[in-house]
């Protein structure tokens, strides 16, 4: 009985209780609806903004050639197609670029993310003479961007030799440029693209977990690699993820380290950047003109809205399934200074 | 009593071995791939770099590489500052949008995880080649031109904005920076992904008791953010700044960084595009060693 009364008095007698708290509930009742409308219509402005690119270049991709120049088509496409897909896949052999990509970032991330995971565990866990001085050089890493050493890098492999021993033996250096070796040896080292990131978030992370874990395991006789591997590895793995899904996703579409090691090797990133001139010279070549220049710049762009669209496609699909794991873990590492 | 003490340092020893057999691959790779090159380039941005079939010579050339890069080449002075300018205006720019974007997630409403997903998409999608071509796409920006018209909305709202105070005349050039700063908004967002989530990071470990303690003495929402939370995450504004500043020297649409690319694939003139990097890298550096004693002189710790 006074269940039910209590209930009904808290839900009809609103005005009641705003005028026993002397308007305040109203007030604040306002108050929380109109942040709340607020924070909807900024919110849903900022996702539209991030978003909007991305859903152009998928109604332009459907288009016909046609459909561009029409001033009437804007988002929806008249003559709907799917030939802008075949054309793109064609001219950035598709299924070859792809299977590389895959390859390539997949063995690039593990390599990467594993040696991270040994430097920062290292970092986070054991005292050492000059320790403080190597985890400078980490930072240093990261503030030294790397079109500085490019210059000497890209000769460094282009004239290949350790110690000068090919010279002594062959007579002549190893010309590394265009192999994947290079990069793969740059990835042993923690040198590629944004390593030192890495490392830093993967010893701010070992460094939160409690010391007592590891002291258990020592005393019930795990060595140091044991621990490491049994104890501690185990925990780690939400930063782990992140780390190798942000080391596969920057490699996949990274230009820069891609384009100077792995020339010779296809690469969707750097078919995606020749595409426009692929493009034009295939325009040429069906067209039967001498040049290039004749294609025209909205057709060329409709086929390099198709080309990113489907390079990123792979990488969306793995957003999508790791997305929940991965932003929260990342927000809840609590990475601090 | 001195057998435990050579056992202890034995122990510590060992420890110390174990830590440095675990930093060893970084050691290597930074003496190899990093301080070797790093003191090649500098020596072939005084040099003129000859290529030859087994291996390449540097003749010594003095400062003539720089005198060029700055005196003679006729884009590089003025891309250097246009892009130095940029970047100071839009990484301020970024910080308080991140900080914002992180204060306005951090709260509890529905929806967040769909609306934490698309702010951190651009992490993913905007990132290496795809920038620059996005950035060069005529098309989309043509497209993106067309809704903006149709759509007299917010688009609106800037113009007139924009000509009030204009016409008014207040502070004519802070005012233009900061509508170049909100026409280029997309790019600020796009560019804010890694600091929201450092800056999310940061919200979630100060501990809600200290709100709760704040409210019931009597402290408004307004306040709490400038007594509390702002402190409390101060470090991190340094932390974001500086990744900021160097994930801008990084993005494939800086134009300095095409020049020196283009003097090395291009043009094979090794010697200058070093000697580009590095008057590029000298002056980043200065840029932050600055702003990061700056802002290091506001930081709080709490510990």
């Amino acid at each position: 009985m006074t269940k039910t009364k209590v209930k009904t008095g808290k839900y009809t007698n609103f005005w009641e209780r705003n005028r026993k708290s002397g308007g305040y509930l109203l007030r604040k009742t306002m108050m929380e609806y109109g942040i709340s409308i607020c924070r909807t219509i900024l919110l849903f402005g900022l996702c539209f903004l991030i978003l909007q690119p991305l859903l152009t270049k998928i109604s332009v991709s459907f288009m016909t050639e046609g459909d561009l120049y029409d001033p009437i088509v804007i988002s929806i496409p008249l003559h709907f197609t799917t030939e802008n897909y075949r054309l793109a896949a064609g001219l950035m052999e598709y299924t070859k670029s792809l299977f590389n990509s895959f390859v390539v970032s997949l063995t690039i991330a593990v390599v990467q993310v594993a040696m991270c995971t040994l430097v920062g565990y290292g970092f986070a866990r054991f005292q050492f003479p000059l320790k403080r001085f190597w985890f400078a050089c980490v930072m240093v890493m990261i503030l030294i961007p790397p079109q500085v050493i490019s210059t000497s890098l890209f000769l460094h492999f282009r004239y290949f030799d350790v110690l000068g021993l090919g010279q002594l033996l062959t007579g002549s250096s190893l010309n590394l440029r265009g192999s994947k070796l290079p990069y793969y040896m740059m990835s042993f080292g923690c040198m590629g693209l944004k390593n030192g990131l890495y490392i830093y978030m993967i010893r701010q992370f070992f460094r939160n977990i409690p010391k007592e874990m590891e002291e258990a395991a020592y005393v019930d006789g795990c060595g140091t690699l044991k621990t490491f591997i049994r104890i501690m590895l185990p925990d780690a793995k939400p930063i782990l993820t992140s780390c190798f899904l942000f080391a596969f996703v920057w490699q996949w579409t990274d230009g820069f380290y891609s384009s100077m090691f792995l020339g010779k090797v296809s690469l969707l990133s750097v078919k995606l950047k020749q595409l426009p001139d692929t493009f034009g010279g295939y325009m040429a070549r069906i067209t039967g003109s001498s040049s290039s220049a004749g294609v025209s710049v909205p057709y060329t762009n409709c086929m390099l809205a198709t080309g990113t669209l489907m390079v990123i496609v792979p990488l969306v699909i793995l957003y999508l399934y790791a997305q929940k794991g991965f932003v929260e873990s990342l927000s809840s590492t609590g990475i601090k200074m | 009593m001195k057998r435990q003490k050579t056992k202890l340092a034995g122990l510590q020893k060992r420890k110390a071995i174990s830590g440095y057999l675990f930093i060893s691959p970084f050691i290597i790779g930074f003496l190899m791939f990093m301080v070797n090159p790093l003191f090649q380039s500098l020596q072939m941005s005084f040099s003129d770099v000859q290529l030859g079939d087994g291996g390449f010579q540097n003749v010594w050339k003095g400062l003539s590489n720089y005198y060029y890069a700055f005196r003679v080449e006729p884009k590089y002075v003025r891309e250097l500052t246009e892009e130095l300018s940029r970047m100071a205006i839009n990484s301020v720019a970024i910080m308080v949008f991140s900080f914002f974007v992180a204060l306005v997630l951090n709260q509890k409403f529905r929806g967040r995880a769909l609306v934490r997903s698309v702010f951190f998409l651009p992490v993913i999608l905007a990132s290496g080649v795809m920038l620059k071509l996005d950035s060069s796409n005529a098309l989309m920006a043509a497209l993106a031109q067309t809704v903006k018209v149709n759509a007299q909305g917010t688009a609106g709202i800037t113009d007139a904005l924009r000509n009030i105070l204009r016409t008014t005349g207040v502070g004519v050039r802070a005012f233009e920076e900061l509508f170049k700063v909100i026409d280029n908004i997309y790019n600020v967002a796009i560019s804010s992904g890694i600091q929201i989530i450092i800056f999310l990071s940061g919200l979630q470990t100060i501990s809600v008791s200290m709100y709760e303690a704040a409210d019931i003495e009597g402290c408004t929402k307004w306040e709490s953010l400038w007594k509390i939370t702002f402190p409390m995450v101060s470090s991190l504004f340094l932390v974001n700044w500086i990744y900021t500043v160097v994930d801008f020297c990084m993005r494939s649409d800086n134009k300095v960084i095409d020049r020196i690319t283009t003097y090395m694939n291009v043009n094979l003139n090794y010697g200058l595009a070093s000697a580009m990097a590095w008057a590029y890298f000298v002056l980043v550096m200065a840029i932050i060693g600055v702003s990061t004693a700056i802002i290091s002189k506001g930081v709080y710790y709490y510990d």
